[in-house]
């Protein structure tokens, strides 16, 4: 009780001193403000960078390993020509190698990409068709918004049957009765049987906001493997199986060994390099790598700015020392002990560099705001952190208020008093 | 002699204090003895230079001596910690300084108050006890203002609130009219006799014969040694 109190008019008495001196303990501060600025803003980025990766890594599946077809990048010539077929990509072969193989696989999934313009009535959108299995939605959890999603039957039968997003729904369909309604692609009816809601929207996510989902032997019986683009240089076309193949693991313990063995078997059966392994638990590897060199470069920013900080306040503590001579002498005399004056100075110094870091992590709460106006990266101000930092500016007036207050106490009362 | 004898307040027993200065020491203060009994008021008197603010600083417990004993109501006091004297200085003694030393960013009465916060005194406690100190010495008025709006007779009449407030029996005072004029020391002699007949022993120093005459018994110092005692 009587320490509270004690420590309450030590605050109180230390504040005046903040005050008595405003403009001068307000430069003085500025160190800490940007010190502690920094260390607020780095975290908020640091966070920010971690959590996207997360949010990715939620999104693709950690125990998920994506293998996509690539186009080669050789041969430019050859496809100039008119009737060449660039032939390439991920093969129905290659789902049956990867099941066979690896113990560790619980799941594939083949996907198999169609672009093409979708039709209702008077309405036409451009439309991602994605022939897949019913197990892409076990490893995509997404909300099921009316219908039902594909079934082993519809795959088994070729039903012409279609799954929306919610956004192709609401651009093609009628409000008033969104299932039942068929939509012609290229010349082909599918019957809409459920609407979800789709999570695509960075460039990271399986899924985009203009998939419909087909059942993949459909979508290879309608639309073959070959596709024609037009480009500027006329036609280019394309023969490509899959684009995707997705791979369930066991665990995650086993992606990597999995995803190595993945590589190594197609390499074999693919000699012109056109596909892609991807990892996601790799994409959480590579933003810890940035979130690190982040940290060290705005760390050392903070932790010069810091070291300036207080080696200001030190400075400003010296002098108020000086100043403040005959006070010491004053407050000796009339019976402080030396560490009651170091108590005293110390707090002087403490309240200097708190209210400094205060400011700061004001600062420090509109720096990440910029940065992500300006840069477009994820930022996240977490409590936890700006406990952090409070803690540093507090750390930062003990050390460097330590020197000062020392010398304060040890002052000879009876030079003191005669200080002028 | 009383029945039973009784511990005088202060005893010195061959008290020396030596400085170094250059090459050579100086000695302010030579093997010097001296009792002051309960309630006694002394005056130091002597040209400057001859040990008096030393003898004043050493029975105030701000230095300690060279050599010699220095018997506080019968307790050694010379050879105490820092911190132990620092207790001594703030139960026992109340200074009263010839420039005041009022701290100029703190109130009237928070100046008073100011030992009753190293003695951990409850703040309200505190705060009654600054405004009848305050009024004592005429000053109620003043409690919210600045030393430096006071006048230099009401800022030693707060110096002297401020040394009476933990209640010491001993006030030490040097040249407490020094930097006032005839009239307002008077006035400021008069709050000090009216404290050494409560019971209060004072012991000041002074150079000026009709301030000194307000003692009981005036000491004359010279050369670190007690020439002639008066009136005793």
């Amino acid at each position: 009780m009587k320490r509270a109190s004690r420590l309450i008019r030590n605050l109180s008495l230390g504040l005046k001193h903040v005050r008595l001196n405003a403009l001068r303990s307000f430069l003085t501060m500025l160190g800490m403000v940007f010190g502690v600025g920094s260390v607020v803003a780095m975290l908020a980025v640091g966070e920010g960078a971690s959590r996207k990766a997360l949010e990715e890594i939620r999104m693709l599946g950690s125990s998920n390993i994506i293998v996509e077809s690539l186009k080669p990048a050789a041969d430019t010539a050859a496809s100039q020509r008119s009737r060449f077929v660039n032939q390439y990509g991920l093969e129905y072969q290659d789902v049956l190698r990867i099941t066979e193989a690896f113990s560790s696989v619980r799941q594939v999934v083949p996907v198999k990409i169609v672009r093409n313009v979708g039709r209702m009535g008077s309405r036409e959108l451009e439309l991602r068709l994605m022939g897949t299995t019913p197990q892409w939605f076990e490893l995509f959890h997404r909300p099921l918004l009316a219908g039902r999603l594909l079934t082993e039957r519809d795959l088994e039968q070729g039903s012409n049957v279609a799954v929306l997003t919610e956004f192709v729904a609401r651009a093609l369909l009628s409000m008033e009765e969104p299932l039942g309604g068929n939509i012609r692609i290229a010349g082909n009816a599918f019957k809409v049987v459920g609407i979800l809601r789709s999570e695509g929207e960075g460039g990271l996510t399986p899924d985009k906001p203009n998939d419909v989902y087909v059942p993949l032997s459909v979508a290879r019986g309608r639309f073959g493997d070959l596709s024609v683009r037009r480009s500027a240089g006329g036609r280019e076309r394309e023969m490509v199986e899959l684009h995707q193949i997705i791979v369930q693991v066991a665990s995650t313990e086993e992606v990597p060994s999995a995803a190595l063995g993945i590589e190594a078997m197609l390499r074999r059966f693919h000699p012109k390099e056109d596909y892609r392994v991807r990892v996601p638990l790799a994409l959480l590897r590579q933003a810890q790598e940035t979130k690190r060199t982040f940290n060290v470069v705005l760390g050392s920013i903070a932790g010069v700015s810091l070291l300036v900080g207080g080696i200001g306040i030190m400075n400003i503590m010296l002098a108020s020392v000086t100043e403040r001579t005959r006070e010491i002498g004053i407050r000796r005399a009339i019976g402080a002990t030396q560490s009651q004056i170091v108590g005293q100075f110390l707090i002087e110094t403490l309240v200097l560099s708190t209210t400094g870091g205060c400011i700061g992590i004001l600062v420090g709460l509109l720096i990440p705001q910029l940065i992500s106006s300006f840069a477009d990266m994820p930022v996240l101000v977490t409590p936890w952190s700006l406990v952090l930092s409070l803690g540093i500016s507090m750390a930062v007036g003990i050390v460097f208020g330590l020197y000062p207050a020392i010398k304060a106490a040890r002052l000879d009362p009876i030079q003191a008093l005669r200080y002028e | 002699m009383s029945a039973h004898r009784k511990e005088p307040t202060i005893r010195l027993e061959y008290l020396s204090k030596a400085y170094r200065s250059g090459e050579g020491k100086i000695l302010a203060l030579d093997k010097l003895s001296l009792t002051i009994e309960e309630g006694d008021f002394c005056a130091v008197m002597g040209p400057s230079g001859s040990g008096k603010s030393t003898l004043l600083n050493l029975i105030g417990c701000l230095d300690r001596p060279t050599s010699g004993r220095y018997l506080l109501k019968g307790g050694e006091v010379a050879r105490l910690s820092d911190d132990d004297l620092s207790q001594v200085r703030l139960r026992n003694i109340g200074f009263i300084f010839q420039g005041f030393n009022l701290i100029p960013q703190l109130s009237v009465q928070e100046n008073i108050e100011l030992p009753l916060y190293y003695l951990e005194t409850e703040p309200r406690a505190a705060a009654a006890r600054a405004k009848d100190l305050a009024q004592m010495v005429g000053l109620s008025e003043r409690l919210a203002h600045r030393p430096s709006q006071l006048s230099g007779g009401e800022q030693q009449r707060v110096a002297i609130a401020r040394a009476l407030a933990a209640e010491p029996d001993i006030l030490l005072a040097d040249e407490p009219t020094g930097n006032l004029d005839t009239g307002t020391g008077e006035r400021i002699m008069e709050l000090l006799l009216e404290q050494n007949r409560r019971g209060k022993t004072i012991i000041m120093v002074t150079h000026e014969t009709d301030i000194a005459a307000y003692a009981q018994y005036r000491l004359q110092m010279r050369d670190g040694k007690i020439e002639r005692w008066e009136g005793r």
